[in-house]
């Protein structure tokens, strides 16, 4: 793999992400600590004629992204807490009628308008069910620099396989973090890039939402003769409003099922010094980095500790953990909420004995604090 | 020769879902006669609508169409419109949709100056949902949420559209359909954002209610408080009083349109054209 070094932020690393990735088109509204996102793609765009947009709202934000992405471009937003709040209900509408689209999820303090400058993980939760009714979320968690612009990356194209829209979780200690990057090539990407599938067969056997139960639509760009309907309704084959029992049953059943039968293709996890580990430690994002810094120094002292981040937060790599910790007596989770992964560790591992280490104060977990938890268990 | 509905229409989902009489269905067709005027190809056009009866607009007709959420059709349409400048997108809503949920994206939408049409199909209440009260519902009539008589002010949509800056602003009536295909054509071929307030009949969730309860009576109703614009600026204070003008109430062919401009922005970051400043723009401030 060929590597270059960028000297970044999280933020900027993400905005760089999405052009490489192709990425035409921006939509947003300022929200700290996502900001930066919005001031580097807005000079990026307008370079390979591509637009960036600030919109009056949140909603607007989302919805000329969602718009554009049904037009057929690949579409970026970037946000943080309140502004997901507010994105929520267009979110929906983007898993219903199938639009793919990245948004970028730069974590703070909350709820409402909480800790705007200071760091969490508080959105783990909303981030699996941002908008209301059924359909299966994903979304990726960056856990240092590189990750900031390789899940982007990675993000747009899970989007167009899936045809739906694809959290990006960074938090504001990533976002704002400013250091060395090792990343793939530009060119490296741009040959990565796996777009959308369509469809070129005569306009009248073109059926978009005929699929398949475990895949997603097949939406065509529009204005390429291939005229369709967009809903955020109950649909049939071809978009239109229906209310035909079984189609309505297999429609919101396949938007669970396209992701759970395809989970291999989505999951990521990264184990640290997990080969000998006799506790294991749980943790994503910028944690996972005091977590590696509390590994060291415990190991440093005998205590074989490991840690198990998870990359895909949702669907979670509940497998992994669960073969993990039916080996390991002693598992902690270390998270910037009160357990919201936590829980999901439980489920995925069958336990209720998941110890948790919670903080919920705006400021970021140190190596020590984890240190003098494990030594606790 | 008579007009070929068939050739805009999506047969296979008439009869629309819209009562006997509403003006929808008038207002559809003068849309797709304006189409076929301005020579538009089907596969050029986007319709894009948001929730309430006129949210069904979208799906009768047979270009690209969106059916989005209550009240954002502005902001698909702006994303839609800025990724594909050289296409017709055209958005369609109700009173409550585009004045009430969707009003911050409507006055925004006047004031970006993006080349796109809104139509506003104003039948002063909110149909689809069973009479609840809409932010142009006049003030003493019954509503489902306001029994004893609407006391809210209401919103004028073009004096709103013109005030935020749209550069195209019309109101007509179903009851001229000829007339508002004409103003369709001129509002769709203008060169910005152009808004066409069209007033519309609900006398069943509007009309049984406040003794207009056909149709007929509703129309009655929309003719007995319009005016042509001509007739409109020669009447005093006084006569104009609970009238609405009819007719283009203003067209600005000047004013910057959004996606011309950010073809400038493109250039500076291309390194083609130095920054824009405020003498690139007539108005200052």
């Amino acid at each position: 793999m060929a590597t270059r070094e960028i000297i970044s932020t999280g933020n900027e690393l993400a905005a760089i992400a999405a052009v490489d990735a192709g990425c035409k088109f921006f939509g947003g509204y300022p929200l700290t600590p996502s900001s930066e996102v919005m001031h580097v793609i807005s000079d990026l765009l307008p370079k390979v004629g591509g637009a960036a947009i600030q919109m009056e709202d949140e909603i607007a934000g989302i919805c000329c992204v969602i718009g554009a992405a049904m037009s057929g471009v690949r579409a970026l937003t970037a946000t943080s807490g309140p502004g997901m709040s507010l994105k929520a209900e267009n979110l929906g509408l983007a898993q219903m009628a199938e639009v793919p689209l990245v948004c970028v999820n730069v974590m703070r303090g909350g709820p409402s308008t909480g800790l705007p400058t200071r760091v969490s993980q508080g959105d783990i939760l909303q981030s699996k069910n941002p908008s209301h009714g059924d359909y299966k979320s994903i979304t990726l968690c960056a856990g240092n620099l590189a990750e900031c612009y390789t899940e982007v990356v990675r993000a747009f194209n899970i989007a167009d396989r899936f045809m739906q829209p694809v959290i990006v979780l960074l938090d504001e200690t990533l976002g704002h973090m400013h250091g060395k990057a090792m990343l793939p090539t530009a060119e490296e990407v741009k040959e990565g890039i796996k777009p959308r599938k369509t469809f070129d067969g005569p306009a009248e056997e073109y059926h978009p939402y005929a699929c398949g139960p475990t895949e997603p639509a097949t939406l065509n760009p529009m204005f390429k003769g291939y005229r369709y309907h967009f809903t955020g309704l109950h649909h049939d084959k071809n978009g239109f409003p229906t209310e035909e029992i079984e189609t309505c049953r297999k429609l919101i059943q396949r938007l669970e099922d396209k992701v759970e039968a395809h989970k291999d293709e989505i999951e990521s996890y990264e184990e640290f010094m997990m080969d000998d580990a006799e506790i294991m430690i749980v943790a994503y994002g910028s944690v996972s980095l005091a977590a590696k810094e509390a590994i060291r120094a415990l190991r440093d002292e005998g205590i074989k500790a490991g840690l198990f981040r998870p990359i895909t937060i949702w669907p979670s790599p509940d497998k992994k953990m669960k073969e993990h910790a039916d080996k390991i007596e002693k598992v902690l989770v270390v998270e910037l909420n009160i357990g919201q992964f936590h829980s999901e560790v439980q489920r995925a591992t069958s336990r209720l004995d998941i110890e948790g280490l919670f903080k919920v104060n705006g400021r970021p977990i140190s190596p020590v604090e984890i240190v003098n938890k494990v030594k606790e268990l | 020769m008579a007009f070929d509905y068939n050739k805009y229409l999506r047969l296979e989902k008439m009869p629309t879902l819209w009562c006997w009489g509403c003006g929808d269905g008038v207002i559809l067709k003068a849309f797709v006669r304006a189409v076929e005027k301005l020579g538009w190809a089907q596969d050029d056009v986007c319709v894009v609508s948001g929730i309430g009866c006129s949210g069904r607009f979208s799906s009768y007709v047979d270009f690209n169409t969106v059916h989005t959420t209550h009240g954002r059709t502005v902001a698909y349409a702006t994303g839609i419109k800025l990724a594909n400048p050289d296409k017709h997108v055209i958005c369609v809503g109700g009173d409550g949709d585009t004045l009430a949920i969707g009003g911050n994206h409507t006055i925004h939408g006047c004031r970006r100056n993006i080349d796109m049409t809104l139509i506003i199909i104003n039948n002063f209440i909110y149909g689809l949902t069973n009479s609840q009260t809409s932010p142009t519902t006049p003030q003493g009539m019954w509503t489902v949420t306001q029994k004893a008589g609407n006391i809210d002010p209401t919103f004028n949509a073009c004096d709103l559209a013109m005030a935020a800056g749209a550069s195209f602003v019309a109101r007509e009536t179903m009851i001229d359909p000829k007339k508002l295909e004409k103003t369709l054509i001129k509002a769709m071929e203008h060169k910005g954002f152009s808004v066409v307030e069209v007033l519309s009949n609900c006398h069943i969730n509007l009309g049984r209610k406040n003794k207009m309860a056909s149709a007929m009576e509703n129309l009655n109703w929309i003719d007995d408080i319009t005016v042509s614009k001509k007739k409109y600026d020669a009447m005093s204070e006084e006569e104009r009083l609970n009238l609405l003008p009819t007719g283009i109430l203003r067209q600005d062919t000047e004013a910057p349109e959004y996606c011309d401009m950010y073809a400038e922005i493109q250039k500076v970051h291309q390194g083609q054209r130095a920054k824009l400043t405020q003498d690139d723009f007539e108005k200052k401030i």
